[in-house]
């Protein structure tokens, strides 16, 4: 149990550390490196709470995709000079204290929800117990393609449409770029590509180009 | 203190949220670093879930965490798509200077 509030303390508090660097951080790199730090530790924290299965898919699609896509929108970008400022405002809109104050009353909700909140059994009737027969995974997977299949292959569409999209939005037609047509280079015939000319001697052929 | 609980859990997905917030509120330069604190609140969101279904013994959180990291990876890709598409005709990514919606 010590061990359980050491690693838990340690995970959360480089977990709040750099979520607040993500927001302060000047530049834009640092901050993604920030944010792909936050999700390993809160990874670290469901591995640790007995989610493993979601605790390595995190990894694996936050710090190896979604950081990754990130960078390269910040690369491509070339925003990495231009300075995220966001103290300094030039039109002085006064969003600052708005913002706080707004952040504090949600924030403040939500310890109070959680103060407040008490454990009802009665409420509590489910199929999907978790037991320590089987393995996060495992459990994971029975419940996953059986009772909720349906929401399942409504993701991979999500996921699909998307993919789609962004290509979509991306998609630049370039002027002047030489592309091979294989209708054209099928249809070619004899008669449009080779002429029978009769060469005089001593005069050569003149060739139009 | 030494009893970590579902409450530590639940406070710790508020102050990523609250944190998340503040990052949407603050930035006025930087429209990356909003969308960055779009996939913070949903970490908040993903963590109490996680820390629902383990302290109450049901898996249906953990199904529906999953959900939510497919619904927020497909955010992040089409939110960078439209960045990309939005700089390459106007330039600029700064949030002051996106203000064409205000006429």
């Amino acid at each position: 149990m010590i061990a359980h509030a050491i690693f838990f303390y340690v995970f959360s508090v480089i977990a709040v550390i750099s979520a607040i660097m993500v927001t302060v951080s000047k530049n834009t790199v640092h901050s993604v490196f920030f944010l792909i730090l936050d999700f390993i530790s809160i990874s670290c924290l469901f591995i640790m709470i007995g989610a493993e299965f979601l605790g390595m898919i995190m990894l694996i699609v936050y710090v190896g995709a979604v950081a990754v896509l990130f960078l390269f929108v910040v690369m491509m970008l070339n925003v990495a000079q231009q300075k995220n400022q966001w103290f300094i405002s030039e039109q002085n809109s006064g969003h600052i204290p708005v913002g706080l104050l707004i952040s504090a009353i949600i924030f403040f909700e939500l310890i109070i929800v959680i103060g407040g909140w008490k454990y009802k059994p009665d409420l509590f009737e489910t199929t999907n117990l978790i037991t320590n027969e089987i393995s996060n995974t495992h459990s994971l997977g029975q419940v996953l393609y059986t009772d909720y299949i349906h929401i399942f292959q409504i993701s991979g569409m999500i996921l699909l449409i998307a993919m789609i999209g962004a290509i979509v939005l991306t998609f630049r037609q370039r002027e002047g770029v030489k592309k091979q047509s294989y209708l054209k280079q099928i249809s070619r015939e004899r008669s449009e590509g080779v002429e029978v000319l009769e060469v005089a001697s001593h005069k050569g052929v003149k060739i139009d180009d | 203190m030494t009893e970590i609980g579902l409450g530590h859990y639940l406070t710790l997905g508020a102050v990523i949220f609250s944190i998340g917030i503040i990052g949407i509120f603050l930035n006025r330069k930087n429209i990356i670093v909003i969308l960055m604190s779009i996939e913070l609140i949903l970490l908040a969101v993903n963590i109490n879930l996680v820390s629902f279904s383990i302290y109450l013994g049901d898996l249906s959180g953990q199904v529906f965490t999953l959900f939510i990291l497919t619904v927020a990876a497909a955010e992040a890709a089409i939110g960078l798509a439209i960045i990309v598409v939005y700089y390459r005709n106007s330039g600029t990514i700064r949030v002051e200077e996106i203000d064409k919606l205000k006429g």
